[in-house]
């Protein structure tokens, strides 16, 4: 174990992997020299050449398309595209294409790719630089979808997304990229589709994903001063999603919160809500099911808009306390 | 070299002075990160501002641009107020995106400016859509879409240009080509020598021109401008130019030397054009430092008056997001 960032987790599952797998290689703008839009592939190049860490030009459709070209026919390619909203460019190749090949042809055929691009707001970037657009890849059939929330995640996720024999979009959070935690040296496998209890607790549980994982324990540590136990489940994979652990820890607490910073109308947080009304745990339930998302609006430049625009720390745990305070009321 | 459209002395000193705001203003932007004071990120156009100003000086304010990730200079030189970007660039409620677009959305429709844009190569079908409008509205304005590069492999530039050719629509395809998309030098990027060459595979003239030089760019661009108004379709220039700083704030430039970054230095646009101003005997060595002086107070008042601002009220967040 040693303490590095999640930039650096991410960098080290990818190039552990390499010096494994000869088909595993890089594709994207600016992940040479200049070491990726956030500078997460530094020092690859000079590790692996440029062969296998591919400088492309600005051609996120072509670069898609290549992945999955070159997935279908024997090589394993992890692609990225910087920021997460540049998807929306590449999106017939990943949809129409990358996601339903395998069922269109009958079962013939794979497409292992990973698909890495940081997503979130939070550092100024604006409208079109800090979307959260992971709902709409979660609703492809085909598609699976992971949100590390840690470093130890991001590696241990990684490495099964590589592995996996399906594109995998991997969002990694802008503002997580520098936080540090404890993480294995050697190469290791977290499943897709396995949720983590971050935080355990008896009074509610917050579902959270990506960086809120992160602002819900910052959260549940205020609310422990008043004595609220709050559990923290990140699901780290929308799909496959592991209903299981939310329906049993909503059945425990008897209360659900899901925070995400994607915008609330239409966000995944919805399908959460919906899996856990249609569960046995909605007879666990005392408390209407709560969901904190972005607002409905372009993310704006202002810092305090930007703020304002999605949920923060203080949010949760004023939602908590109206919800636990809804129950007092009620009994 | 003459000058092809008809501009009276004042008007080819205005010029002078917009290429200087350009660089201060970007100069004031990249102090302002340095110290940081300013949130976000930008990118700077100092060393290319022959291009915006050379391409715009043709331009009416009927006329309409297309801008880039690159654009604060774009947007002076069609005409942007510098005390209202500056706001904006401070994320103030009088920024012309009332402080929620930042560096990389200005727009003044007032102006002809339809935008600045996140998205490499967003701009480019959006102004074959506004030369489109003239067309079916028989107006006389042209559009220019600016680029970079980079830009011309995205499929948005290809499909954009294929489309204005079969309508012979009036825009001009301007490609600021300063050698790199971000780390990328363009020659490893492209099969071909020149991004000009491309044009040719739409049918349409392909046309180079020193981007540092404001009135060769002026010239192309006038010659462009009066070729797409009289409806025989549109037509790609391609500036060759460098940006002297690094691609965004954030940038370390290892993928170019330093002694690359010099020559291009001594390639200066603004003393290129200030010693062809003096040349003709149409600027003094006294006027031009009097019009730096008067741009570096244009400068402090602009950031008077941002700082000055007030931030967007919370519910300015929910604005806008709907006509
Ligand atoms: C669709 C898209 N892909 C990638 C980026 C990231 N990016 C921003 S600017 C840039 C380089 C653009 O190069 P060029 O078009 O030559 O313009 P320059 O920056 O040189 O002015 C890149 C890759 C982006 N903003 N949008
Ligand atoms: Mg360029």
């Amino acid at each position: 174990m040693w303490m590095i960032t999640y930039s650096e987790a991410i960098r080290e599952a990818i190039s552990l992997e390499m010096q494994r797998n000869e088909d595993v290689f890089l594709i994207g703008e600016d992940i040479g020299v200049y070491g990726g839009g956030f500078g997460v592939t530094e020092g690859l190049l000079a590790e692996f050449g440029a062969d296998r860490v591919r400088d492309t030009p600005i051609s996120e459709s072509a670069i898609m398309g290549a992945a999955v070209g070159s997935a279908l026919t024997g090589m394993r390619p992890i692609l990225e595209l910087q920021f997460s909203d540049f998807i929306t460019i590449a999106m017939d190749q990943l949809v129409n294409q990358a996601a339903k090949l395998r069922y269109m042809h009958g079962g013939e055929g794979r497409v292992p790719l990973v698909l890495r691009a940081a997503s979130g707001s939070g550092t100024g970037a604006a409208a079109q630089h800090s979307q959260s657009l992971e709902a709409w890849v979660a609703h492809i059939p085909g598609l699976k979808v992971v949100q590390p929330s840690t470093a130890f995640d991001a590696k241990g996720l990684l490495k099964a997304a590589i592995d996996d024999d399906n594109p995998v979009i991997f969002y990694e959070h802008k503002l997580l990229y520098k936080t540090e935690g404890e993480v294995p040296k050697e190469q290791y496998s977290i499943p897709l589709g396995k949720a983590d209890i971050k935080r355990e607790g008896t009074d509610i549980t917050i579902v959270a994903t990506s960086v809120m994982v992160q602002r819900a324990l910052i959260a549940a540590a205020k609310l422990e001063r008043e004595a609220i136990n709050v559990e923290v489940l990140d699901p780290r994979t929308l799909v496959p999603l592991d209903e299981e652990a939310i329906i049993a820890s909503v059945k425990k607490t008897g209360h659900l919160l899901v925070v995400h910073e994607a915008v609330k109308r239409g966000g995944f947080g919805g399908e959460i809500a919906s899996i856990v009304a249609e569960s046995r745990a909605f007879h666990s339930l005392r408390a209407p099911i709560k969901r904190l998302g972005g607002e409905a609006v372009p993310i704006p430049f202002s810092p305090e808009l930007e703020k304002a625009a999605v949920p923060q720390v203080e949010d949760i745990v004023q939602s908590v306390q109206k919800m636990l305070g809804v129950k007092m009321t009620c009994i | 070299m003459e000058i092809l459209p008809n501009l009276t002395n004042p008007e080819l000193l205005h010029l002078y002075k917009k290429m200087w705001l350009i660089r201060h203003f970007d100069e004031k932007i990249d102090e302002f990160f340095r110290k940081g004071i300013m949130h976000g990120t930008t990118h700077l156009s100092i060393g290319q501002e022959a291009t915006a100003v050379g391409a715009c000086a043709v331009l009416t304010d009927e006329d309409k641009i297309t801008s880039t990730h690159r654009g604060h200079g774009h947007a002076i030189a069609k005409g942007a107020r510098v005390d209202k970007m500056m706001a904006e660039m401070f994320g103030k409620s009088t920024g012309y995106s009332k402080g929620k677009g930042g560096s990389m959305h200005f727009s003044d429709l007032e102006k002809g400016n339809l935008g600045s844009n996140g998205i490499v190569g967003g701009g480019i079908p959006i102004a074959v859509g506004a030369a489109l409008t003239a067309k079916m509205k028989k107006q006389k304005d042209v559009t220019i879409s600016f680029f970079g590069d980079g830009a011309t492999n995205e499929g948005s530039f290809h499909e954009a240009v294929n489309l204005a050719s079969i309508w012979k629509l009036p825009v001009i395809f301007f490609c600021e080509n300063n050698q790199y998309g971000m780390s990328s030098p363009i020659d490893e990027m492209i099969n071909i020598e020149h991004i000009a060459e491309r044009a040719a595979s739409y049918g349409i003239p392909g046309v180079i021109v020193d981007g540092n030089n404001l009135v060769e760019v002026m010239n192309a661009t006038y010659e462009a401008a009066e070729h797409v108004r009289m409806g025989k379709g549109p037509i790609l220039i391609e500036a060759k130019t460098y940006r002297w700083r690094g691609h965004s704030k954030s940038d370390k430039r290892k993928y170019r030397s330093r002694e690359e970054e010099r020559f291009w230095q001594t390639r200066d646009p603004i003393k290129q054009y200030e010693g062809y101003l003096i040349n003709k005997g149409i600027l003094t060595r006294e006027t031009a430092k009097k019009i730096k002086l008067e741009v570096r107070q244009i400068m402090e008042a602009a950031v008077e008056f941002a700082k000055r601002s007030p931030k967007p009220s919370i519910e300015e967040l929910y604005t806008d997001v709907y006509a």
